[in-house]
């Protein structure tokens, strides 16, 4: 088995005086694409924001390549080679689409061109001067996912991205995913739509309360739906 | 109607204008990235043109060095009350950066007053600069023409910066998502104290280019500061051209009420701002959003 890319460790985190995680612990091995799911407000979006560094109270450890990066500020775990696409999107509607396109900085050789970029979503390419916030949903997040494959992070987080688009983009993503998985990216992906996470993803953690509490290898994801299910509450 | 008269009011608003151009863009891309309302904005302008004293009365350097050494010095000072102070005030309500940068102009003005009193003192206008052209329907002081026409290029050169380039890109992201920004891997606590410092040193530039023309007075800064807030307010805080525009044309609107109707001059500025609260209370050229 292969060392892993992320290592997890009893990873606490706080907002304020709420404490939000309690001991996150799970593997992501290199060229994995592996979920969070849970309910809302189990801890799936903190916990990658807790990764990134974004959540500043935070204990245990991270570890990149076997690197601790729990002390690191979020722009220095940025450069270790870690790329974060948040839920909201985080387009800047002060940019236009090409400046928000190339504004994450490159931090390793490796990454995609702009013309890949556009291979993968050609939308973008004739929107460039648009202002950012123009976009449709769809686009938005073709650009917030895209913006981050230029840096040459081979460690991607996306925290739900196919949430509110439409099925024919959410088929889009999920190839997208699945081509950037076959160019050897480790991903990391928050999903509440655990159909397209099946599609995608090598295996399922699931958190619950903070924790994580059980994880699904996507061969054994058919035979464990009662449990799913049960975890979910759908 | 004397045109003579009109011209040379003009010039003067113009010139004025020119100050409200510098101090109020300080103000908006401070504003914009810090959150922080820097009322220390007219010390440090005071400061420039102190700095421009000091520099040639101590070391012998006169207007050109000044130029560029006062903003250097007086923005690093900025970058000292940045790190020391400012930077714990981010996360709370613009009040406080208000209370702390007006307590530290407070301070900076009475150590100058108390040092230097309250009457100006002399400096002199660079001799590449004295003189005066006469353009026919009336005589331009070369100091003032180039006081307009140097602030201009500052202020398009700070816009151009900030709006249609890479290093701009990122000051603007910043002002809207500092977080993510950093989570890019851009060191953002760098650039806030950056920014700070130069903003500071925009103003003690203007510094610099008035003491010929108003002398070096360690209330100079308190005079002009007001008027300065009520332009931000009229331009919108944040929006870099309107800063630009707004100082310019509330100058030349000051200029014009001194020729038709002088006893509003000294209020013009501030009844157009209660106007525009009126209306657009995000400014002329605010963000609505």
């Amino acid at each position: 088995m292969p060392e892993p890319l992320l290592a997890v460790r009893d990873l606490h985190a706080w907002y304020g005086e709420s404490h939000i995680l309690h001991g996150v612990a799970f593997d992501v091995r290199p060229g994995e694409v592996v979920t969070l799911l849970g309910r809302n407000g189990a801890g799936k979006s903190t916990t990658l924001k807790a990764i990134m560094g974004i959540v500043r109270r935070r204990t245990g450890s991270v570890r990149l390549a076997g690197d601790e990066l729990i002390a690191l500020p979020s722009n220095v775990i940025a450069r270790r080679g870690i790329a974060f696409c948040p839920e909201e999107r985080g387009i800047f509607a002060s940019l236009n689409v090409e400046e928000n396109l190339v504004l994450p900085p490159v931090v390793k050789p490796g990454g995609l061109g702009v013309g890949a970029i556009f291979e993968l979503f050609p939308n973008l390419k004739e929107r460039l001067r648009s202002q950012g916030t123009k976009l449709s949903g769809g686009e938005q997040q073709m650009l917030a996912i895209g913006r981050i494959l230029r840096t040459g992070a081979r460690l991607l987080l996306l925290d739900e991205p196919t949430e509110g688009l439409a099925p024919v983009i959410v088929q889009q993503i999920g190839r997208t995913i699945e081509r950037l998985k076959g160019d050897g990216f480790t991903i990391l992906l928050v999903e509440q739509n655990f159909h397209f996470a099946a599609t995608v993803a090598d295996r399922h953690y699931v958190v619950e309360h903070g924790r994580v509490v059980d994880m699904i290898p996507n061969a054994a994801l058919a035979a464990s739906m009662d449990r799913l299910h049960e975890y979910l509450g759908v | 109607m004397n045109t003579q008269a009109l011209f040379s009011q003009l010039l003067i608003g113009a010139i004025n204008g020119a100050f409200y151009a510098l101090l109020s863009l300080g103000l908006s891309v401070i504003f914009g990235l810090l959150n922080i309302i820097n009322f220390a904005h007219g010390a440090q302008y005071m400061m420039g043109a102190f700095a421009a004293y000091f520099l040639l009365q101590w070391a012998g350097l006169g207007y050109w060095t000044a130029l560029l050494v006062a903003p250097v010095v007086v923005g690093l000072l900025g970058i000292l009350i940045e790190r020391t102070m400012l930077k714990w005030l981010y996360q709370l309500d613009h009040l406080y950066g208000l209370l702390l940068t007006f307590g530290v102009a407070l301070v900076i003005e009475g150590v100058f007053r108390n040092e230097f009193g309250s009457s100006g003192l002399p400096y002199t206008i660079p001799p590449q600069l004295t003189g005066a052209y006469n353009l026919g329907f009336m005589f331009l002081p070369i100091y003032r023409g180039w006081v307009v026409l140097f602030s201009l290029v500052i202020c398009l050169a700070t816009w151009y910066v900030i709006e249609r380039t890479k290093l701009g890109a990122y000051l603007r992201a910043a002002t809207e998502n500092p977080t993510l920004v950093q989570a890019f891997g851009i060191n953002v606590p760098r650039m806030i104290t950056l920014t700070y410092g130069f903003g500071v040193a925009l103003a003690a530039l203007a510094g610099v280019l008035a003491a010929p023309i108003y002398q070096v007075n360690p209330l100079m800064g308190s005079n002009l500061i007001i008027v300065v807030f009520a332009v931000v307010v009229i331009g919108g805080l944040g929006s870099i051209m309107g800063s630009i525009v707004t100082g310019f044309a509330l100058g030349i609107v000051e200029g014009f009420t001194k020729v038709f109707y002088p006893e509003a001059s000294n209020t013009v500025i501030f009844v157009i701002m209660a106007l525009v609260l009126l209306v657009r209370p995000s400014g002329l050229f605010g963000r609505t959003t």
